[in-house]
């Protein structure tokens, strides 16, 4: 079994839902990422989703367009990342999956890309600009490394794409909560109409929900139906301006899910 | 033997959006379904004789196709080599060969079911021409504009607003031309269900290039039977200005099976290629993707996006659509460009020999397509698109030769 899908079953058996927080590497320096990847992994956070830093993120909000922005005038490349992560590899023990999008990937070379991520112990990658139609050299250049690619599905997709998104997923199904941009979001509007638990329904391996996910009572609501959550702006956010508290308070609203009974 | 009718043996693109390796769906699965409905919608379209019939009337009574191709004499006869023919563009309504594909897009979307319609921009042209669309076929209109574009096209702003649309300003990045489509893309991904996105150019995800390429088309399709009845031949040489590419796709697409027409595709080289401030991705550029294609891009080592720099703005694009990547490849299409102050000379030498003030972007393929004539024989043919007219480009003008020797 994938070591992310194992972390999350984990997390489902301890009584909670997964927490995967995402953070833009190199926002502040390269240098801070060591100590942001342990204090998330001291906080309990099940594994981290690792942004590479592009000048055109087209599937992000605000709050990530500007760390990204940050992160590239501090001279952020994919390289120096890969370079980095492996470097501090051995005292993180949570699984860390790549957030980057297509072109800094290209322009590394997809096949030396995978390799070095697996010499750097990354888990997973997700590319938000690679749909299913387009996935298929990717994922051959990162299965042969035995790293997850990991699949987005909208809730709104129509459910004959779901079905053959879910066949060729791994890792875990990144649900994307809301149509649109990442972001920090006040409400859901209610709820997901039962849509999430179509996925759900249909899912053979754990279901991540994301986009928009910002609060304690988010994760709590996400957290019933979905395996567990991403949270990227907040935390982006939260870690920008030094703070710490509301970060562990989110990860903290992880730990204690009352899930229905099945 | 000329043929009079066009062949086609040089289909592109596949099944999967692909012009050889360029092209392609790069964009996030919320607009997999709206891409995929797109390409339905489209096929159907083309082949229902009422739309066909739609875009007709609307080109030739309302954007008035079709445009002369007009032999420009004195043009010629100072650059004292070929024959010199401009197809005029410039004459649409609304100025440019942008309004082609705007209304063709929008009564797509109309007969969609979409209600609003997104677009960006950068010199205003574009958004002009799908405000202008959207007033007339009474639909909702919200252009994306770069702060910084807003700020050096005033006019064009104010023009949008007369015409109904709004127009948003866009702050991200550099606040220019891909920061517009960026944040248009991030704004159709959260409205697809009732908007459509007129993308301005040959760019984006599958099928949009195609879709535009076949709206413009009508540039080379006119200009191929113009030339025959006037000269009972095909041109020796056709030139035309890339930014995205839509107006030199149109226009050579018909000519790609002539292989005894030459074809040359003009880039912005700014303050010149080995300044790095240019917008010459084919000349200068190497593979990537970008807003929703693979295609030749200006970037770094690390894969990020630079900045484009042209005198003209609709030529400030950090790529070139797919179909001219693979074009490029393959050689069917020489890319070369132009440097801003050589654009200006052919922008005066133009209104000077013919009365004729061209748009800065199509002053490039002025500006190459004479020095291409001089060195050619009299009883040799070039022709010209003439994308657009440049009153839009008065100031820009006027500012640029204040900053030279203040003389016109
Ligand atoms: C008059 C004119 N010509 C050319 C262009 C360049 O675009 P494209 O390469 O898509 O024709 C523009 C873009 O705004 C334009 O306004």
């Amino acid at each position: 079994m994938s070591e992310i899908t194992k972390a999350i079953l984990q997390a489902r058996e301890a009584g909670g839902c997964a927490f995967v927080p995402y953070i833009m590497a190199g926002d502040g320096g390269l240098d801070r990422l060591k100590e942001d990847l342990l204090f998330l992994q001291e906080a309990g956070a099940t594994a981290v989703e690792l942004g590479i830093p592009f000048s055109d993120p087209a599937a992000d909000g605000p709050v990530i367009q500007e760390a990204g922005l940050r992160a590239l005038s501090a001279g952020t490349t994919l390289k120096a990342v890969i370079e980095e992560v492996k470097a501090i590899r051995e005292e993180v023990h949570i699984p860390i999956i790549f957030m980057t999008y297509l072109n800094p990937v290209l322009s590394y070379g997809m096949a030396g890309f995978a390799n070095d991520c697996q010499e750097a112990g990354i888990a997973g990658v997700i590319v938000p600009d690679v749909p299913f139609e387009e996935s298929e050299p990717l994922e051959d250049c990162l299965r042969m490394n035995g790293i997850d690619l990991i699949r987005l599905i909208p809730l709104s997709a129509p459910e004959d794409r779901i079905r053959k998104i879910v066949e060729a997923a791994e890792g875990f199904i990144y649900a994307v909560t809301v149509d649109g941009i990442t972001g920090v979001r006040d409400s859901f509007g209610g709820t997901t109409d039962g849509r999430l638990e179509r996925l759900k329904a249909i899912a053979d391996i754990p279901v991540l929900a994301g986009f928009g996910i910002s609060a304690p009572e988010h994760v709590r609501d996400f957290g019933r139906t979905a395996d567990g959550v991403i949270v990227g702006s907040a935390i982006v956010d939260a870690l920008h301006r030094g703070e710490r508290e509301p970060i562990k308070e989110l990860i903290g609203s992880a730990k204690d899910i009352a899930v229905p009974a099945e | 033997m000329v043929n009079t009718t066009e062949q086609k043996a040089y289909q592109a693109p596949d099944k999967t959006g692909r012009y050889g390796e360029y092209g392609g769906r790069f964009v996030p699965e919320t607009l997999m379904p709206a891409l995929l409905e797109l390409e339905t919608a489209y096929r159907e379209a083309k082949e229902d004789p009422e739309f066909v019939a739609q875009l007709e009337y609307y080109l030739k009574d309302y954007v008035g196709r079709e445009n002369p191709l007009y032999f420009a004499e004195r043009l010629t006869e100072n650059a004292g080599g070929a024959k010199i023919y401009l197809k005029r563009e410039d004459l649409n309504h609304t100025g440019a060969h942008k309004i082609n594909n705007a209304i063709g897009q929008a009564l797509l979307a109309k007969r969609m079911g979409k209600t609003k319609i997104i677009a960006e921009t950068g010199a205003g042209q574009h958004g002009v021409a799908t405000a202008t669309a959207c007033a007339l076929l009474d639909m909702e209109c919200i252009v994306f504009m770069g702060k910084e574009d807003i700020r050096r096209q005033e006019l064009n702003v104010f023009r949008m607003e007369l015409l109904g649309a709004s127009v948003v300003s866009v702050d991200q990045g550099s606040g220019t031309l891909k920061d517009a489509v960026n944040e248009a893309l991030r704004y159709w991904v959260a409205n697809v269900s009732d908007t459509h996105y007129v993308i301005g150019s040959a760019l984006g995800p599958h099928p949009f290039p195609e879709i535009v390429r076949d709206f413009q088309r009508v540039i080379g399709a006119e200009t191929r039977r113009q030339i025959l009845e006037k000269e009972g031949r095909l041109p020796d040489a056709v030139v035309a200005c890339v930014g995205g590419g839509s107006n030199s796709i149109g226009m050579f697409h018909p000519f790609v099976d002539d292989t005894e027409v030459a074809l040359y595709g003009v880039e912005a080289a700014g303050s010149g290629i080995e300044t790095g401030k240019h917008a010459a991705a084919l000349t200068g550029g190497r593979p990537g993707a970008l807003h929703g294609a693979y295609m030749y891009l200006l970037q770094d080592e690390a894969g990020q996006i630079n900045e484009a720099h042209s005198i003209s703005a609709g030529l400030d694009y950090p790529g070139a659509g797919p179909e001219h990547s693979h074009f490029r490849d393959t050689g069917r299409v020489t890319y070369t460009s132009v440097t801003d102050e050589q654009a200006l000379e052919a922008l005066k030498m133009l209104s000077r020999k013919e009365g004729i003030l061209p748009a800065l972007e199509s002053s490039h393929a002025v500006h190459y397509a004479v020095e291409l004539a001089s060195g050619m024989s009299p009883d040799q043919i070039v022709v010209i698109c003439l994308s657009g007219r440049g009153d839009k480009d008065v100031m820009t003008v006027r500012d640029a030769l204040k900053g030279g020797d203040g003389n016109v």
